[in-house]
């Protein structure tokens, strides 16, 4: 969503169009608000919700769970930003997660989620989701609830048309919001130039069936244009691809008003099928890029990351039949396939009108020819000709729709802040309800697949104002639930929601809940700095590295008293977590500690880095209430001047046998040189 | 918020709700517990078999190979908490336990350690002493076999 500039203006805005336009905008205060149905949200202690929701978190580039009906919020998944909870991005082993060609990249913005899909519908493996600033996609494994995979996209710039998915999985799609110069290009050359030296890129990324890993199948060069938003084709219209694309003007200054100017930009449509024929017949060219592929590992419990040098470009120049424009009024924004694959709704964002295409008329079109002209080559098919009607006067601002699976759409509408309720066979509009305020995305439950479970649906809106209690200038966003059941829509909760939700999407709790990974198998980690029991725990000194092979379980850290350690040493704690019992997490702090805390979940292994920067003695501890005996979970490390011989000693307990012979009795310690 | 889950379970042993007790291995001799099947909001849990009496057979000499599978099961799930002479660490020392317990008393306290301090007086005794709930430690059936042969052989049996 590209709204965020325009927070502060909204509310006037809003004033101005009440104006000009009273028929379709109401009174926005909340104390206009309908009373919610407390008994459809309600969700007894104890009970579970019937849907998870998956919900992006904009800037904070994480990713929230909420429960539907309730609004009940259960975990917030990082994904491209460091985790002060779980140590993500923060502990040794999932630094890697956020390596880029640009080095270490410890925060992006994330809008848009997709989840897998088999034969059109939700099968509850994977979601991705789009890191937009530093272009780059995510898996997500939904048996952890934890990122998976991390691939950068390159000649890419605000990674916004993405990741949207085919209904097999097939590909999830990255398509590029700035057209940049290409990165084996020199792109040290006048920004006004943009018309000469600015491309676009859509990248196909290949999804594999089994493992979920990721690979950058093709991409497709394209002109200069914003790609903004994006869905694949379904059912009858699978094999395609449809994007909506603005500033057909090229404006590389002052977008707002010059990317405005056409009376119309363009719903771009690729045939992916096609595509991959071009591909085989060795049409792509490759061509020598930079970005990186991110892979955790569940059984070493730690990522990797491979630099990858190669991509294969298709030009559309060599691929006739690949590319076709549609134009559609002024910016279009969401760009939506109904159900059954027939219908392409795109939101002019700017437009009075929604225009709803018919696949089988583009498929008409394109075999009749009716085309008027060309945009930089690629074929631009008469509007009239793929048009099947338009929604006349749905509200202000149109952005996005989503479908409930009985022939209704339902269309955000933000500046007139409501969600119209419309029909697709005729094209009528049915119903309206306002939002509060401002909605940007909604979702309802397997809203963009072929099967909508059409009983819910959640407005995520972009201002919160006098919503809940207020907490400064900086408030919590508000979505909203509704009820859509019936003819009416009713409005049923107002639920707080962290970061700035762009897209989510819901399925049924029923295709994941029974499959949550509870404990990782001790047995199984493979993590190479693994105590596998507290027999093997121990300290050994590499140069000036010290490694701490320790253990974690209820409630002692094995070992707790650690001597030897110098000034300037870097001490790596690799905390193992011997537990194999659900929820019983334990964390690792020390004193002066500059980066982090680290939770280690049941049979886990995780890094926490450390440098010693003055001598003295530093406590460290369990963060993680663990046992009625939690606060006894805790040691000492000593720390000595550089030239001490103080020798490196290890323990806990006085009274345990020493693990190793380089491991002296406690008692031995205070033999030891005082620190100076 | 786990603070006050673990400090109600530890205090009202009596009256606890099951916790979320782990086996993935979904072993064929292993069945629902009928407090999970009784509520059906909750996720399925796996719980071992409450052994019986006679359930199990104890033999000499001793099988080697168990002892060998138990010492090592021992040095990574149990070594933390319990040491081999008769000293209490986390949990109470291994020291003749064999002498002390029924043999199903200990397999059961191993696999079904949320049944066993919640109806058995001796096991909710000893969470009163040590204050800590004995872990699940997904330890099936067979392997809590080998842990007690490996006792067994700690306690001086041949």
């Amino acid at each position: 969503m590209k709204f965020h500039h325009f927070k502060t203006s909204a509310v006037l805005i809003l004033g101005f169009f009440c104006l000009l336009s009273i028929n379709s905008c109401k009174p926005k205060t909340a104390q206009s608000a309908a009373v919610g149905d407390a008994t459809k949200s309600f969700i007894a202690p104890g009970q579970h919700d019937e849907f998870y929701n998956v919900v992006s978190g904009g800037f904070n580039g994480q990713i929230g769970i909420y429960g539907i009906p309730s609004g009940r919020l259960f975990r917030i998944v990082p994904v491209f930003s460091q985790s002060a909870e779980s140590g993500y991005g923060f502990s040794e082993e999932t630094k890697p997660m956020l390596n880029t060609s640009h080095g270490f990249v410890p925060w992006d913005d994330l809008h848009h989620i997709a989840l897998s899909q088999t034969k059109g519908e939700h099968d509850g493996r994977w979601a991705f989701a789009n890191g937009n600033n530093t272009p780059r996609l995510a898996r997500i494994d939904l048996s952890t609830f934890r990122t998976a995979e991390i691939l950068e996209i390159p000649n890419s710039a605000g990674n916004h048309a993405s990741p949207f998915i085919t209904e097999n999985s097939e590909y999830v799609v990255a398509a590029t919001r700035f057209s940049v110069p290409l990165d084996d290009q020199n792109g040290d050359v006048p920004i006004n130039t943009y018309k000469q030296n600015f491309k676009g890129s859509i990248s196909f990324v290949s999804v594999n069936p089994t493992t979920g890993e990721m690979n950058i199948a093709f991409q497709i060069r394209t002109p200069g244009v914003n790609f903004d938003l994006s869905r694949a084709g379904k059912g009858k219209s699978n094999g395609w691809f449809f994007f909506s694309c603005y500033n057909s003007e090229k404006a590389n200054t002052l977008l707002e008003q010059n990317a405005s100017q056409r009376d119309k930009d363009f719903v771009m449509a690729v045939n992916w099928k096609k595509a991959e024929e071009y591909l085989k017949a060795g049409k792509a060219k490759k061509q020598t890029v930079k970005y990186a592929h991110n892979m955790y590992d569940e059984k070493t419990h730690a990522a990797t990351t491979s630099m990858k040098t190669d991509v294969f470009v298709l030009d559309p120049a060599d691929c006739p039949g690949m590319l076709f424009l549609i134009p559609c009024p002024k910016s279009p924004h969401g760009t939506d396939v109904d159900p059954s694959g027939e219908y392409i709704v795109a939101s002019g964002k700017l437009a009075a009108s929604i225009p709803v295409f018919s696949f089988a008329k583009i498929q008409k079109a394109i075999d009749d020819k009716a085309f008027d002209g060309d945009y930089d080559g690629i074929p631009v098919i008469k509007y009239e000709a793929a048009l099947q009607g338009e929604v006349t006067k749905p509200g202000l601002g149109p952005l996005h729709t989503e479908f409930d699976g009985k022939g209704n759409a339902y269309t955000s509408m933000f500046v007139s802040s409501e969600i119209v309720k419309w029909s697709l066979k005729d094209l009528q509009v049915l119903d309206r309800v306002p939002t509060y305020y401002s909605v940007g995305h909604l979702s309802i439950p397997g809203g963009p697949t072929a099967k909508p479970h059409g009983k819910y649906m959640i407005a995520y809106n972009k201002i919160t104002k006098d919503r809940y209690l207020p907490t400064g200038p900086e408030l919590t966003q508000s979505a909203q639930l509704y009820d859509i059941s019936g003819d009416k829509m009713k409005l049923i909760l107002d639920f707080p929601t962290t970061g700035e939700p762009h897209y989510a999407e819901a399925l049924p709790a029923t295709l994941i809940k029974d499959k949550q990974r509870k404990i990782f198998r001790i047995e199984e980690n493979s993590h190479a700095f693994v105590s596998k029991g507290e027999g093997q725990s121990k300290v050994e000194r590499k140069g000036n590295q010290v490694h701490v092979w320790m253990t974690a379980i209820r409630s002692h850290l094995t070992p707790d008293n650690i001597e030897g350690v110098k000034l300037g040493d870097e001490v790596y704690f690799h905390v193992t977590n011997l537990e194999q019992d659900w929820d019983v997490p334990h964390g690792f702090a020390i004193k002066g500690a500059n980066n982090a805390e680290i939770l280690i979940m049941p049979g886990e292994t995780q890094t926490l880095k450390w440098v010693a920067d003055r001598t003295g003695i530093f406590p460290f501890y369990c963060t993680d209430f663990c046992s009625a005996l939690h606060q006894e979970m805790q040691g000492y490390l000593r720390v000595s001047p550089a030239n001490s011989n103080v020798a490196l000693l290890f323990s806990t307990g006085t009274n345990k046998p020493a693990v190793s012979a380089e491991g002296a009795p406690a008692a031995e310690t205070s033999k030891a040189p005082p620190a100076k | 918020m786990k603070l006050h889950l673990r400090l109600t379970t530890v205090c009202l042993v009596g009256a606890i709700l099951f916790l979320g007790s782990c086996n993935n291995e979904g072993k064929s001799g292993e069945e629902k517990s009928s407090e999970a099947q009784d509520k059906p909001a909750d996720q399925a849990e796996v719980h071992g078999t409450e052994m019986k009496a006679g359930d199990i057979e104890l033999t000499t000499p001793l099988n080697q190979q168990w002892v060998t599978a138990g010492k090592g099961i021992y040095e990574l799930k149990c070594q933390s908490c319990h040491k081999l002479t008769d000293e209490r660490l986390v949990g109470p020392g291994w020291k003749d336990v064999t002498k002390r317990r029924q043999p199903e008393w200990i397999m059961n306290m191993i696999t079904n350690v949320d049944m066993m301090l919640e109806k058995d007086p001796e096991a909710q005794k000893l969470l009163e002493q040590c204050l800590v709930r004995m872990p699940n430690q997904n330890i099936s059936k067979d392997e809590s076999r080998h842990i007690l042969e490996f006792m067994r052989s700690n306690d001086g049996i041949q």
